[in-house]
């Protein structure tokens, strides 16, 4: 059908103004970043001092180290689980409890975060008291809740990965006498390498982004950053939040291109 | 128990054991401790039941459910989360239907980029996005600079901080749920069947309305439903956009839990936030069935 010049033009606009909605808030905190002054909405020059400031702050760089600790904890436990997950859901046919365990795994999807981070915090008390593990709450149960809403999103990307391979495949790596493990590491496991890499990215960078689960799992001294960033935003804006977000947007939207481009190529 | 059997078993185990513990049981830890009573010790809860001289004594206490029901809050809480999620429903799809049908109907060599700017704001951090709207919103934020350089306005606008800061931070956060599977929807739609209604002499918008519409609506039923669940749970944009003049049902869970530590509350608040969205979730399942045949 021939879309006609008046059509083009409105076509253009929503898109340009939804896009514009979308972004212009994350290139505020970009431009502002390099604002020299402390007063965060007047511009009085160029400077790249708050990017200085951030990398001898401490508090920031502990942060930074716990979360990426954390995060990197969390992708691969969300991978491995996931992996095993998504190959029983795409694989078994009918097993027993195939619905009670499709629906724990989905359960994080749909859960509101303020849920599976209160009843994640009481299973851990429960548990300290119980059988004295976890003692007190940290950086060790952080992990165990980040792994678990992560397993759900993991095994989306994964199982639909399986789903897509010939079983042909693995059934010939067996007809040529490879044991069924074998035959997963040889023929199946490099198919869906790229969608590994992808659930892997993004349990990564939902870990590294997760505030309202960890307020609810965390103990003294395990500040991940969006903790830190949530109570300095609370005492208003400030211009090494400013640097810090602009940080993570670029290395987040590195993160986003790559598994992006490890999905389309997986297909 | 046959080989194959035993290696089905051996895939299963972790999971099984991982689900079993961190999901299920946190689940009925909640409705047990929403039946139990306020205590003072730490955790500050006398669970409801006991074992106490070999046989075990129960102490059901039912007073979060009637505070639940007679406290003016809890209600108000509520209906809050639901009104705002609903109005961010309606907002996004007035915003998101016409991204995606102009996204659908782009060149195709385009459509992969379009896609990812979508997708991009949704891997950024949300914390980082929901803060940038307090440097705009605020009062002598971007926004307002703007307004007034124009001379739009003469007086600054107090935006931050109320029921409108909250909306702009919900729209703007969930817009990319609902453009996704909608233009998911639309892309696969068979445009020819325009090209028959305009043969037929039906004009553009009425082909619209008989056509487009309705084949598009399954996918615009996911995404609202992709919208509005997560939206009736959301916290962070309450509380930083909103302050406390719109306190939402998360915020008033997450007020009992730190504030007040009364464990019972919360967990009573967070099983009816369970039980009220369950129900938009089997939509959401009946939903996505529909458009996975489309």
């Amino acid at each position: 059908m021939r879309v006609s010049r008046g059509a083009k033009i409105a076509g253009g606009t929503v898109l340009g103004l939804g896009y514009a909605f979308l972004f212009a808030p994350i290139l505020s905190v970009i431009v502002y970043s390099f604002n020299e002054s402390r007063l965060v909405t007047v511009w009085s020059g160029f400077s790249t001092k708050w990017y200085g400031e951030l990398a001898h702050d401490d508090r920031v760089l502990n942060a930074l180290r716990l979360s990426l600790g954390i995060a990197a904890f969390a992708a691969s436990g969300a991978v491995i689980i996931g992996t095993m997950a998504a190959y029983a859901l795409a694989r078994f046919g009918k097993f027993r409890g195939k619905a009670l365990f499709s629906g724990l795994v989905a359960a994080p999807l749909v859960l509101p975060e303020v849920t599976t981070g209160l009843s994640m915090l009481l299973l851990f008390v429960l548990m300290e008291r119980l059988i004295g593990w976890p003692q007190g709450r940290g950086a060790i149960t952080i992990a165990i809740a980040h792994v678990t809403f992560a397993v759900a999103y993991a095994t989306v990307i994964i199982r639909s990965r399986i789903a897509s391979l010939d079983p042909a495949l693995e059934e010939a790596a067996a007809d040529l006498g490879a044991r069924p493990f074998a035959a997963f590491v040889a023929v199946v496991l490099p198919l869906i390498a790229p969608a590994l890499a992808a659930a892997w990215l993004l349990s990564f960078s939902l870990s590294l982004d997760d505030f309202v689960i960890t307020a609810f799992v965390t103990g003294p001294g395990a500040t991940t950053l969006p903790l830190l960033i949530f109570s300095s935003v609370k005492l208003g804006v400030n211009p090494e939040i400013n640097a810090l977000g602009t940080l993570i947007v670029g290395v987040a939207s590195m993160v986003a291109l790559t598994a992006t481009l490890l999905q389309r190529k997986s297909g | 128990m046959s080989a194959a059997t035993a290696r089905r078993r051996g895939v299963l185990a972790l999971p099984w054991i991982w689900l079993g513990l961190f999901v299920a049981a946190p689940f009925v830890i909640v409705l047990a401790i929403s039946l139990s009573s306020a205590g003072y010790g730490s955790p500050p809860i006398d669970f409801f039941i006991g074992w106490q001289n070999g046989h075990p004594t129960f102490n059901i206490n039912l007073d979060s459910f009637e505070l639940l029901a007679s406290d003016q809050l809890y209600i108000r809480g509520f209906l809050n989360s639901i009104a705002i999620a609903g109005l961010t429903t309606l907002l996004c799809l007035l915003v998101g239907y016409p991204m995606a049908y102009v996204m659908a109907r782009a060149p195709a060599r385009l459509q992969p980029l379009l896609v990812m700017l979508v997708i991009l704001p949704f891997w950024t951090s949300s914390l980082i996005r929901v803060y940038a709207w307090i440097g705009i919103l605020k009062e002598n934020g971007l926004l307002n600079g703007l307004l007034l350089h124009l001379g739009l306005i003469s007086q600054p606008l107090v935006i931050l901080n109320t029921p409108i800061a909250v909306q702009i931070g919900m729209v703007y956060a969930y817009l990319p749920f609902l453009v996704l599977p909608l233009y998911a929807t639309l892309q696969k739609l068979d445009w020819t069947l325009l090209e028959a209604a305009a043969d037929l002499g039906a004009k553009p918008w009425s082909a619209f309305f008989r056509v487009t519409l309705p084949l598009s609506w399954p996918g615009t039923l996911a995404g609202a439903l992709l919208v509005f669940v997560p939206a009736s749970g959301e916290y962070l944009i309450p509380e930083l956009l909103g302050s406390s003049t719109l306190p939402m049902i998360s915020t008033v869970l997450w007020t009992e839990f730190f504030g007040n530590r009364d464990w019972p509350m919360a967990s009573l608040i967070a099983v009816m936030l369970l039980l009220v969205l369950a129900i938009p979730l089997l939509f959401l399942r009946g939903g996505q069935a529909t458009a996975g045949r489309v």
